[in-house]
């Protein structure tokens, strides 16, 4: 059984006061090594057998219309074993 | 006039949007989500409230709801359509109107009487008001910060699209204070403070939000 992907994140130049927050914390625990942090969303979507390419594409289509919101996001997909 | 009030799972202010119908003199009509047939309403509500629980993104989910697909329809043909707060994020979901509703900049959910102005009187929510009235009404929102790119934030400033804008320290960063915008056409207006909450001093903080409601009684009589 594989998995496929999907990692969305918030485009670069829109504010992420999550990822700040996060940052903000890292230091007061002692963790210096944080210069920027940004918060995403990762699915994890289980397919039969190896995903066909038709698949794939179909993942790409639900991506960009229901997974992610392309006015503030990216995504990326990928297939893990 | 039939005005029609949307409830999704996890709707709040279904019956008060139905109240400050009734308020400004229409008749509310409920709809339901999972009902994709609008029983003949000249105009939309959308509520605010949590609908799917804000899963996913606010507004992701129920833009698919079976409900929508009529209602994105008869929009796109002119209908007045309101979306306030959740319904606000549901039109943006939609690509109904441009933009996108994100975490309040400082991360905390706020509940408060908000001051705003109102910028741009030619929409179907808002003529009852003067150009530059300052209202005030709550505003309640986790997730309130409007976002677009630069361009997009320019075509709305240089076509008037700003229909409400908040007055004072900014709330909830959404940028240049934009409190509401409305489409083109000037039907679709999304909002995130909230006027069916301040219809009368009894239970609200003023009663500057009916306006919104006879504004859409007027626009329909036309």
């Amino acid at each position: 059984m594989a998995k496929i992907v999907v990692d969305v994140m918030l485009k670069p130049e829109i504010l992420d006061p999550q990822g700040k927050a996060v940052a903000a914390a890292l230091p007061r625990l002692g963790f210096a090594f944080a210069k920027d942090v940004r918060q995403g969303k990762r699915f994890e979507i289980e397919v039969d057998g190896e995903p066909t390419a038709a698949q794939l594409a179909d993942v790409e289509k639900a991506a960009e219309v229901l997974l992610s919101n392309p006015v503030i996001e990216n995504f990326t997909v990928r297939v893990e074993k | 006039m039939k005005i029609g009030v949307v409830t999704f799972p996890g709707t709040l202010d279904d019956r008060d949007a139905a109240r400050a119908v009734r308020h400004a003199g229409g008749e509310a009509v409920a709809l339901w989500h999972n009902d994709a047939d609008l029983h003949g309403v000249d105009a939309v509500i959308l509520p605010g409230g949590f609908s799917y629980g804000d899963y996913l993104r606010c507004g992701a989910i129920s833009r698919f709801s079976p409900v929508m697909e009529p209602i994105i329809k008869a929009a796109q043909g002119g209908m007045p359509l309101l979306g306030i707060c959740n319904g606000f994020q549901v039109l943006a979901e939609a690509h109904l109107i441009p933009g996108a509703l994100t975490r309040n900049h400082e991360l905390h959910f706020l509940c408060r009487d908000q001051k705003i102005t109102i910028e741009n009187t030619n929409t179907a929510w808002t003529s009852s008001y003067k150009q530059g009235e300052e209202i005030v009404i709550p505003l309640k929102n986790g997730e309130g910060a409007y976002m677009c790119d630069d361009e997009t934030l320019a075509m709305l400033e240089g076509e008037g699209r700003i229909i409400a804008r908040y007055v004072g320290e900014n709330p909830n960063g959404s940028r240049n204070l934009i409190a509401g915008i409305t489409n083109e056409r000037g039907n679709i207006v999304g909002l995130m403070p909230h006027p069916e909450h301040a219809i009368d001093s009894l239970t609200g903080p003023s009663a500057d939000g009916l306006g919104f409601f006879t504004s859409v009684l007027k626009a329909l009589v036309k």
